[in-house]
């Protein structure tokens, strides 16, 4: 009984290093490949346009409900020690270092990753990378490469619509349903936001556009066993990509304190 | 043992490959001589696409080598083995067509990777490539909009497209009437002809095997059991070719297979 409770945390924790490992592997021949010509700047657009402006509408919900959430939540707490006034600064505050950079995260990777691996794990199960390969076409470089460079990219341009409508959001209830002073407001919410805040959201950002692309790549590249192969490796890569957005999150931070 | 180039461009030396614990090449042995078109025939699930995608080194074998042009494939570096494998045409069993892409994107996919030519040249050569397989105005369809048998001949021009000096044909033939089969065994012959190609063609079906093949090689548990033109694997003593060219349910190779 207990012998095979090791067992069994033995081999998962190994199964965990190899592909942790793999993954690593994948992401750093990406890296080379990026540098080598011919440089494919069609394929990277319509990347770009998958990755970032289809998740426009996502990320923009996303956020102005957040924003708009927060500023009732945190409107409610600080008026019990009077300092409703502070409503501005801490939707800013929230929304730009942690949760536009975390939710759009979180939303990309449902939205993006799993339509990656699902479209690379669907290219693997059906010869179609195979086919590159006689065709004497680099499969990381002819596919992953533009998927990492479009989520790397556009995902701090989407943390910047996050940030923007979230910060309208909070406005919008407060100034609106909570009657607070627009000006006051507007006064708070940029005096006490720096540059520091801004740009650690957007390194998280681009962090997370690393983890979601190399994340649902690898699980669509290494997909086995047909159609259901395709949906475990879907699976695998969206709740793979949002745990990992999670830990990261936690370890930016922690650095950047 | 060193490869003999001046006759053979292809030679598959003690080929091992396993998938887990399934242990399907065991030990392959075959030379391919310049310009000659080879047939490999076997059951099914005998490890025929397996052993053509080891040569194209899709597949790494555990044990052996495969030289091509006198190079082994296996200790390539990357760079010269993407170089070798312009070299080669293959044609996927189950068409492997690009489905994002609209077919003569798919006919014309290495030349727009790797020449310099224009779109609109391409999918000119790409349209009378299709010309070529009797496939006339379906240039611009998308691969989910065609037939099964449409698709392996999108799947043989894209394979043919660049002009190769290798072509590995994965059961060309299958899925297709027998009039446009006949045609595909016209093609194969005809470019083994006129532009000097060797390939290695992968079939059940024996009258195309006759047909095309300057030699069949049977491939049974693991092994090349019989090389011989198509004269000698019809007259062949081995009970086990027979058995498989007859097409009979009855013999050694279903014996084989109850016992295990
Ligand atoms: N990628 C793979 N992973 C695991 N097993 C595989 C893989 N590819 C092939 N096999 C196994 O190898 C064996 C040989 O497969 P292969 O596709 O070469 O057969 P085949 O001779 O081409 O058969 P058919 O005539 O039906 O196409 C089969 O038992 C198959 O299950
Ligand atoms: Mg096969």
């Amino acid at each position: 009984m207990f012998k095979n409770f090791f067992h069994l945390i033995g081999s998962r924790s190994l199964a965990f290093i190899e592909e942790s490992g793999k993954i690593m592997m994948l992401l750093s021949d990406t890296v080379i490949l990026i540098f080598r010509r011919p440089f494919n700047l069609k394929g990277i657009f319509k990347q770009m346009e998958e990755v970032g402006v289809k998740s426009i509408p996502v990320v923009l919900i996303t956020g102005a409900f957040t924003g708009a959430v927060l500023a009732l939540q945190s409107y409610t707490g600080f008026k019990r020690f009077n300092a409703e006034a502070f409503v501005g600064t801490v939707v800013a505050l929230s929304v730009t270092r942690e949760l536009g950079p975390v939710l759009a995260g979180l939303m990309v990777s449902g939205r993006v990753g799993s339509s990656m691996a699902a479209e690379l794990g669907t290219m693997q199960v059906t010869e179609q990378i195979d086919a590159l390969y006689t065709l004497a076409v680099n499969p990381v470089k002819y596919l992953i490469v533009p998927r990492l460079l479009a989520a790397f990219i556009m995902m701090p341009v989407l943390v910047i619509f996050a940030d923007l409508i979230g910060i309208t959001g909070g406005y919008i209830v407060s100034v609106n349903i909570l009657g607070s002073n627009p000006y006051v407001y507007m006064e708070r919410t940029w005096s006490y936001l720096e540059f520091n805040d801004i740009y650690s959201g957007l390194l998280k950002a681009c962090v997370f556009g690393i983890i979601i692309a190399t994340v649902s790549c690898y699980q669509g590249f290494y997909t086995q066993g047909g159609a259901e192969g395709v949906g475990k490796a879907t699976t695998k890569a969206v709740v793979l990509s949002c745990l990992l957005i999670l830990i990261f999150n936690y370890i930016i931070t922690a650095l950047l304190f | 043992m060193i490869p003999d180039i001046e006759e053979n461009l292809i030679e598959v030396h003690d080929v091992h490959k396993s998938f887990g614990n399934k242990h399907v090449l065991r030990g392959i042995n075959l030379n391919v001589k310049h310009g000659e078109s080879m047939v490999v025939i076997g059951g099914s699930g005998s490890g025929k696409s397996v052993l053509i995608k080891c040569v194209i080194a899709i597949l790494k074998p555990e044990q052996g080598e495969i030289y091509v042009a006198g190079q082994e494939i296996g200790s390539l570096e990357e760079k010269d083995l993407y170089e070798t494998r312009k070299k080669f045409g293959m044609l996927f069993q189950a068409g492997a067509l690009f489905d994002s892409m609209k077919v003569w994107e798919n006919v014309g996919f290495g030349l727009l990777q790797h020449s310099k030519i224009s779109k609109e040249e391409v999918k000119e050569i790409a349209i009378e490539k299709l010309n070529l397989l009797g496939l006339y105005h379906i240039e611009d369809l998308m691969p989910s909009e065609l037939s099964g048998g449409m698709k392996k001949r999108v799947g043989l021009a894209r394979a043919i497209a660049m002009e190769p000096e290798i072509l590995l044909y994965d059961e060309p033939t299958t899925g297709l009437d027998p009039i446009r089969a006949d045609s595909i065994n016209e093609l194969i012959v005809e470019m083994r002809k006129k532009i000097k190609v060797t390939s290695i063609t992968i079939t059940h079906d024996m009258v195309s095997a006759y047909k095309i093949g300057d030699r069949i090689a049977m491939l049974y548990q693991g092994k090349i059991t019989e090389v011989g033109t198509p004269d000698e694997i019809k007259s062949s003593s081995n009970a086990i070719v027979q058995q498989f060219i007859q097409g009979k349910a009855e013999g050694p190779i279903t014996q084989a297979e109850a016992q295990i």
